[in-house]
């Protein structure tokens, strides 16, 4: 606790909550999952941080590294469309299981991805998914207000592009391949990697311009 | 696998509401959309979640909604704005 005179004639008295009691059934589980799995000796407790630490460390670099080469390659854009599993597996990316889809934004149509029920999110090239893909809002606003919601992060869509908003709810994980920015003809893969930001591949965002900035 | 529906048809979202792990999210159930996609075939996920093997496999589609088809009332969207959802086989009915 601390307390300083603040001169206005009351104390500033800081407190943190108090730590929370697990409240959840999911919380109670996880706690009960864990902590058998430590007991039993199937994975100790450095093994289960290690892991979470490894899917942590995951970024969206990989995902920007194909749609890089999605741009400067048209055939192998035309192949990322046609199946994104065997496409990035040509980059040495493995999707297992699952069944990786690209959307390719153009002039005429404009996807954005949402997961209504949970947080499906092509994980493996985009690493942990932001907080807020995962929220109640973005979740149940984006298939009703697509367009408010993109407003919120700054993106201004024309009306006359048609807003797709996919809805992940099975065993596809979507992959947005934003439109090439103008005037970057002459540009690198490394220096297009550089304007392909995660939102980008998500569609609530366009990737930066030639100079690495936010569209207007 | 054999599939029952084709790419362009007009298909309803079934209206049941089965206790349990079900994929089909609330907002579609009911609504008029359109097969724009076949995926192919995967285990079934309503089992799936309960430790069973998932079998036989369901045909997956990937179905488009207009958002005038989909909401009676309010939200934020151009006349020609959609909305996509993956739903199994099982789901679907041919309109």
């Amino acid at each position: 606790m601390s307390t300083h005179d603040t001169g206005h004639g009351h104390d500033h008295t800081v407190f943190q909550d108090d730590i929370k009691e697990p409240q959840e059934n999911w919380e109670f589980l996880e706690i009960a999952i864990r902590e058998l799995l430590i007991e039993k000796n199937v994975l100790s407790a450095r093994e289960i941080q290690d892991e979470i630490e490894a899917w942590e460390k995951k970024n969206p670099e990989k995902g920007a590294e194909i749609i890089a080469k999605a741009w400067i390659d048209n055939q192998f854009k035309q192949r990322l469309l046609a199946d994104g599993n065997k496409a990035v597996s040509e980059l040495g990316f493995t999707v297992e299981t699952l069944k990786l889809v690209a959307l390719e934004n153009t002039d005429q149509l404009h996807h954005m991805v949402v997961c209504t029920l949970c947080s499906c999110y092509p994980r493996m090239l985009l690493g942990v998914p932001p907080l807020w893909y995962k929220s109640r809002e973005y979740r149940s606003r984006t298939v009703k207000e697509p367009r408010a919601v993109l407003r919120e992060f700054g993106t201004f869509i024309p009306e006359s592009t048609e807003i797709r908003v996919v809805d992940s709810t099975a065993d596809c994980r979507y992959l947005v391949i934003p439109k090439r920015p103008l005037n970057t003809e002459e540009m690198s893969e490394p220096e297009l990697v550089k304007l392909i930001t995660r939102d980008s591949m998500i569609g609530t965002a366009e990737a930066l311009n030639q100079h690495g900035e936010r569209p207007k | 696998m054999t599939t029952l529906f084709n790419i362009g048809d007009v298909v309803t979202v079934g209206r049941g509401l089965p206790p349990g792990h079900v994929r089909t999210p609330m907002f579609l159930r009911g609504r008029k959309g359109k097969i724009i996609k076949y995926f192919g075939s995967f285990p079934n996920p309503e089992r799936l979640a309960y430790g069973l093997s998932g079998l036989p496999k369901l045909n997956l589609y990937q179905v488009l909604f207009t958002m005038g088809d989909t909401w009676d009332e309010g939200g934020d969207y151009a006349s020609k704005d959609t909305v996509t959802a993956d739903i199994y086989e099982t789901w679907l009915e041919k309109t």
